[in-house]
C-alpha cells in the first residue's frame, strides 16, 4: 500500500477477518484512513463494505484482526461506545425516529436537561437550530422528521454526527436517494468537515461521484483489497477492473424491438388522492407496451412512479380507475392474486420491506408468489421446490452458500435476484421494475442488464421505473416521462435525449 | 469447526435437553416420578395445553396473539354439557332437540370456531391490534359463559362422554390421543400445506406477502378459526374429565399456551417456531409441574419458579439467535 502523506493514519484496520456459519465475508483485510480526507470504499454488493463498516462501528465484535484508533487497539463492545469515541456512521437506511422532531432526532439519548432534570426543549431547539443552519437546512427543528424529504433527513443525521464531534464519519451510499442539488450541497458539507479534520470514509457505487470528492480509494473484492490508489491516479476503468476482477460489457445496447405486438395497453388511468379531495396520484394515464419491448417510466421524486406500478398491480382497487388490457383482453385487477394471474409481475423498490421473507430461504422465497407450482398432491414437495430455485440460482448466478441459506444473510443485489426470481417463477408477460439497481453494484447490475435484454428476447415486456437518467437512457426502448402525477412526454430512444426527458420532468411553475 | 458443530447442535436440541436434565434431576429427588403412573399423568395433564397451545401457535406464528381460548374453552364446554343434558328446548315453538354425544362434540367444537372466526374478522376487517380483540372476547365469552349458567356448574354427564376425558385406548389415556392427533395434523399444516407456508411469510413479513398475492386476511382469520376450534376441543377434555362443565374452567389457560409457544422458541414477533417446540415447551411446564408437586413445593413458590423458567428460556433463546 503507497503511503499518502507522513502523517500516521486515524484509523488502521489490521488483518481483520469474519466469517458468518463459516463463510469468510471479509479475509485478511488491512486498511488505513487518513484524518481530512474522503476515503472512497468500492466494492460488489458482497465485496464486505458493509460487514467492514459494522465492525468499524461496533455493531459486530466477533472478528479476528485489529482496529487500531489514534495510535491504540480499540474493541466496540456496541455501537454507543463507537459513537462516543468519535466514529459516526449514517446507514444508507437512515436510522431517524420519524415520529420524533428533528431536535429530538438530533439530541437523541443525550437530551439537555434543566435543573429539574426534565427535558429542556428550548435549549435542544435552539441548539438544533445552530447545527441545520451549518447545513443550510431551513426548517423549524420542531419539526417531525416524517414530513422531510429525505435528502433532509440526511442532513438530519449528519447534524447528529456533528453533535456528536465525530473524528470519523463512515457515509454508506449517502446519494442513493437523494436530487443533484442536494448532492451539492452534502459535497460542500463534506469538504467543510475535511478541512477540520474530520476523517470521512464514504462508501458508494457512483464512480462519477468519487472522482468528484474523495481523495484515496480502496477496493474490495469478494472480502479481500483488491487494490488502493489515490484517485487522481486511477481511471474510472480502472477502478471497475478492480472492484469486478474482469472487463465489463460496459455500452449495454438492447436490441430493437421488431413487429408491433401489442401487449399491455393502459388506459386512463387514475389515481385519486388518498386524503387531498379532488387530489390525484395520476391523472389519465394512457400508453402501450409492445412484446420485449422495455418502457422507462422517469419523474421526480413525487412524481407518480412508483404509483403508477401499484396501480397497474392492483394494490389500490378503491382508489384506481382506467382500464388495463393484456394481449387484447381487458383485465379486472382489483387484488395483486388478479394482477399475478393476468400475467404481471412487481419488483418493489424496497427489497427488504416489500420484497423477501427475510427468515426464510432462498427456495421458499423463490416459490411463494406460484406455491401452486410445487405441490404434489396438494402438498409441498421439497423436491420440487429445490428444483424451482435451483433453476433461477444457476440463472440469475445467485451467489448462495445453500438453497436453504436465510435470505438476509445475502448480499443486496443476491437479494434483489431473489425477488426477480419469485417473478420469473411466475411466468410473467410483463414484469415491473421499481428502481431494480437502487443499492446494486456494478457486476449485479450487468447481469441485471444482460438478465432483462434477454427476457426480451423471450417476449416478456418490462415497465421500469429509475430516478436514473443515464439508466433510463440505456435500457428503454420507450420512455415515458411523468411529472406531477400526469404523463408529460412519450418518446423512443431514438427521440430521446437528456435535455428532453428532463424538460418534461421539471414542473413548469 | 468441529465444537461450532457440537454448539449447534446443542442450541438445537436445547429444550428436549433441558427437558431431559429436569426428568434425570427429578427421578434422583424422587422415586414417584419415574412411573408408569405419573408418566401418563403427565402426558394426561398437559393434553389440554398442547391442544390449545398448538392453535395459539399458528396465531403467533402470524404475529398475532389469542388472549380469548382460556374463556372459550369454557364456554365451548358449556355448550357441550348442556347439549348433553338438556338440548335444545324453546317452549314457545313447541321445539325441543336432543343432541347425541357426537352431535353435542361437533356443535361445541364449531362454536369455538365461529368466536375464533369473529376474532380474525374483527382483526381484519377493522384493523383492531390481536391483543385488544382477543382480550375483548376474553371478557365476552367468559360473560356468556356465565350469562349460560348462572355461575353454577353443569354435572352428570354420563359415562360415555367421560371417557373422553377419562378413559384409555389401547393402553393410552384418551386426552393423550386427542392431543397427538391434534399435533400431528398441526405438523402437517405447517410443514406440508399451502396454508401453512403462507402463515410463516405472513408472520414474516406482511408486506412482502402482501406483494406476492396473498390473501392476508384469509390466512389471519384461518389462525384464529383454528385457535378457536382447538380451544373447543379443549374444553371438551376439560368438561370430560371433571364430568362437569364449571364456568370458571380454562381461567388463565392462554398465558399457559403462551408460556408454553415461547418457552418452545416460537418468535412473537412471528414468521419462526414450529409446533414441536410448542409440544416441547408445554412438557417443560407438565414436568415442572408435577415435579414441584411431587416435591412438595408450596404453591406459591411453584408459580414464582414456573415464571424464571419462562424467563430463563426466552432469555437462552435470545442469547442464542443474537450469536448466530
Amino acid at each position: 500500500m503507497t503511503e499518502i502523506k507522513n502523517n500516521l493514519p486515524v484509523i488502521q484496520v489490521k488483518g481483520i477477518s469474519k466469517s458468518f456459519s463459516g463463510i469468510y465475508a471479509l479475509k485478511d483485510i488491512d486498511i488505513d484512513i487518513y484524518a481530512g480526507k474522503v476515503n472512497a470504499i468500492v466494492g460488489e454488493n458482497g465485496a464486505g463494505k458493509s460487514t467492514l463498516m459494522k465492525i468499524l462501528s461496533g455493531v459486530y465484535h466477533d472478528y479476528e484482526g485489529q482496529i487500531i484508533y489514534k495510535g491504540e487497539e480499540v474493541k466496540f463492545s456496541e455501537p454507543k461506545e463507537a459513537q462516543d469515541r468519535g466514529i459516526s456512521i449514517i446507514h444508507q437506511e437512515l436510522n431517524l425516529i420519524q415520529q420524533l422532531s428533528i431536535a429530538e432526532n438530533i439530541f437523541l439519548g443525550r437530551e439537555p436537561q434543566n435543573k429539574f432534570g426534565l427535558v429542556s426543549y428550548g435549549e435542544m431547539n435552539r441548539i438544533a437550530k445552530l447545527q441545520l443552519d451549518k447545513l443550510h437546512l431551513v426548517v423549524d427543528p420542531s419539526t417531525p422528521v416524517s414530513q422531510l424529504r429525505v435528502g433532509q433527513q440526511q442532513l438530519v443525521e449528519i447534524a447528529r454526527s456533528l453533535l456528536l464531534d465525530c473524528k470519523v464519519l463512515i457515509m454508506d451510499e449517502p446519494t442513493s436517494a437523494i436530487s443533484d442539488k442536494e448532492v451539492k450541497l452534502l459535497f460542500k458539507i463534506i469538504k467543510d468537515l475535511t478541512s477540520k479534520g474530520v476523517a470521512i470514509i464514504y462508501i458508494s457505487h457512483k464512480l462519477n461521484e468519487l472522482f468528484e470528492i474523495a481523495d484515496c480509494f480502496v477496493a474490495l473484492r469478494d472480502g479481500t483489497v483488491a487494490g488502493s490508489k489515490q484517485m487522481k491516479d486511477v481511471s474510472r476503468d480502472q477502478i471497475i477492473q478492480m472492484m469486478v476482477g474482469r472487463k465489463i460489457k460496459n455500452n449495454f445496447q438492447k436490441e430493437d424491438v421488431t413487429g408491433d405486438n401489442e401487449v399491455m395497453k393502459v388506459e386512463n388511468l387514475t389515481f385519486s388522492h388518498p386524503v387531498r379531495r379532488g387530489g390525484f396520484l395520476l391523472e389519465n394515464i394512457s400508453f402501450n407496451v409492445k412484446r420485449g419491448e422495455v418502457v422507462g417510466v422517469f419523474g421526480l421524486m413525487g412524481a407518480g412512479r412508483s404509483e403508477l406500478l401499484e396501480a397497474i398491480f392492483g394494490l389500490h382497487p378503491s382508489l384506481v380507475s382506467g382500464e388495463v388490457w393484456i394481449e387484447g383482453k381487458k383485465v379486472e385487477i382489483k387484488t395483486v392474486k388478479n394482477a399475478i394471474n393476468a400475467g404481471i409481475g412487481l419488483v418493489p423498490e424496497d427489497r427488504k420491506l416489500q420484497g423477501l421473507i427475510l427468515n426464510m430461504n432462498v427456495a421458499s422465497n423463490t416459490s411463494l408468489a406460484n406455491v401452486d407450482k410445487i405441490l404434489t398432491n396438494g402438498f409441498l414437495s421439497k423436491s420440487k421446490e429445490a428444483e424451482l430455485s435451483q433453476i433461477f440460482i444457476k440463472k440469475l448466478k445467485i451467489k448462495v452458500s445453500s438453497k436453504n441459506q436465510a435470505v438476509k444473510n445475502l448480499s443486496g443485489g443476491n437479494q434483489q435476484k431473489v425477488v426477480i426470481a419469485k417473478w420469473l417463477a411466475t411466468h410473467p408477460k410483463v414484469l415491473l421494475l421499481d428502481e431494480p439497481m437502487r443499492g446494486v453494484d456494478i457486476g449485479a447490475k450487468d447481469e441485471i442488464y444482460n438478465l432483462i435484454e434477454e427476457l426480451c428476447r423471450q417476449g416478456v415486456c418490462i415497465i421500469i421505473v429509475s430516478s436514473e437518467l443515464t439508466e433510463i437512457l440505456r435500457i428503454s426502448d420507450k420512455i415515458l416521462v411523468l411529472c406531477e402525477s400526469r404523463l408529460t412526454a412519450s418518446m423512443t430512444r431514438k427521440e430521446a435525449t437528456e435535455e428532453k426527458i428532463m424538460k418534461a420532468a421539471i414542473p413548469a411553475i | 469447526m468441529n465444537s461450532q458443530y457440537v454448539k449447534e447442535t446443542l442450541l438445537k436440541f436445547q429444550s428436549i435437553i433441558a427437558l431431559l436434565l429436569m426428568c434425570i434431576a427429578l427421578s434422583l429427588l424422587s422415586d414417584k416420578f419415574l412411573t408408569v403412573d405419573n408418566t401418563w399423568n403427565v402426558m394426561r395433564q398437559i393434553s389440554v395445553n398442547v391442544v390449545i397451545s398448538v392453535g395459539m401457535t399458528l396465531v403467533i406464528l402470524t404475529a398475532g396473539i389469542d388472549l380469548s381460548v382460556g374463556s372459550i374453552l369454557a364456554l365451548c364446554g358449556v355448550i357441550t354439557a348442556s347439549l348433553i343434558k338438556f338440548g335444545i328446548e324453546l317452549p314457545g315453538i313447541n321445539l325441543f332437540i336432543e343432541f347425541t354425544i357426537l352431535g353435542a362434540i361437533l356443535v361445541s367444537i364449531l362454536a369455538g370456531g365461529v368466536l375464533g372466526w369473529f376474532n380474525g374478522f374483527v382483526i381484519t376487517k377493522f384493523k383492531v391490534p390481536p391483543f385488544v380483540a382477543t382480550l375483548a372476547m376474553l371478557t365476552i365469552a367468559r360473560g356468556l359463559t356465565m350469562l349460560w349458567t348462572k355461575g353454577f356448574p353443569i354435572t352428570g354427564l354420563g359415562d360415555d362422554f367421560a371417557f373422553l376425558g377419562t378413559g384409555w385406548f389401547f393402553g393410552v389415556p384418551m386426552p393423550v390421543w386427542i392431543s397427538a392427533f391434534v399435533v400431528v395434523i398441526a405438523i402437517v399444516v405447517t410443514n406440508k400445506t399451502k396454508i401453512g407456508r403462507y402463515i410463516y411469510a405472513v408472520g414474516g413479513n406482511e408486506v412482502a406477502s402482501l406483494l406476492s398475492g396473498l390473501n392476508i386476511k384469509q390466512i389471519k382469520i384461518f389462525v384464529y378459526t383454528i385457535a378457536g376450534m382447538l380451544a373447543g376441543v379443549g374444553g371438551l377434555i376439560v368438561t370430560s374429565r371433571l364430568d362437569s362443565a364449571q364456568p370458571n374452567a380454562g381461567f388463565g389457560y392462554e398465558l399457559d399456551s403462551i408460556a408454553a409457544v415461547v418457552i418452545g422458541g416460537t418468535s412473537l414477533s412471528g414468521g419462526k417456531g414450529t409446533v414441536l417446540g410448542t409440544v416441547q415447551g408445554a412438557l417443560i411446564i407438565g414436568v415442572l409441574n408435577n415435579g414441584l408437586v411431587l416435591l412438595n413445593v408450596s404453591p406459591f413458590w411453584q408459580q414464582v419458579i414456573k415464571g424464571l423458567v419462562i424467563l430463563l428460556a426466552v432469555i437462552i433463546e435470545k442469547l442464542n439467535s443474537k450469536e448466530r
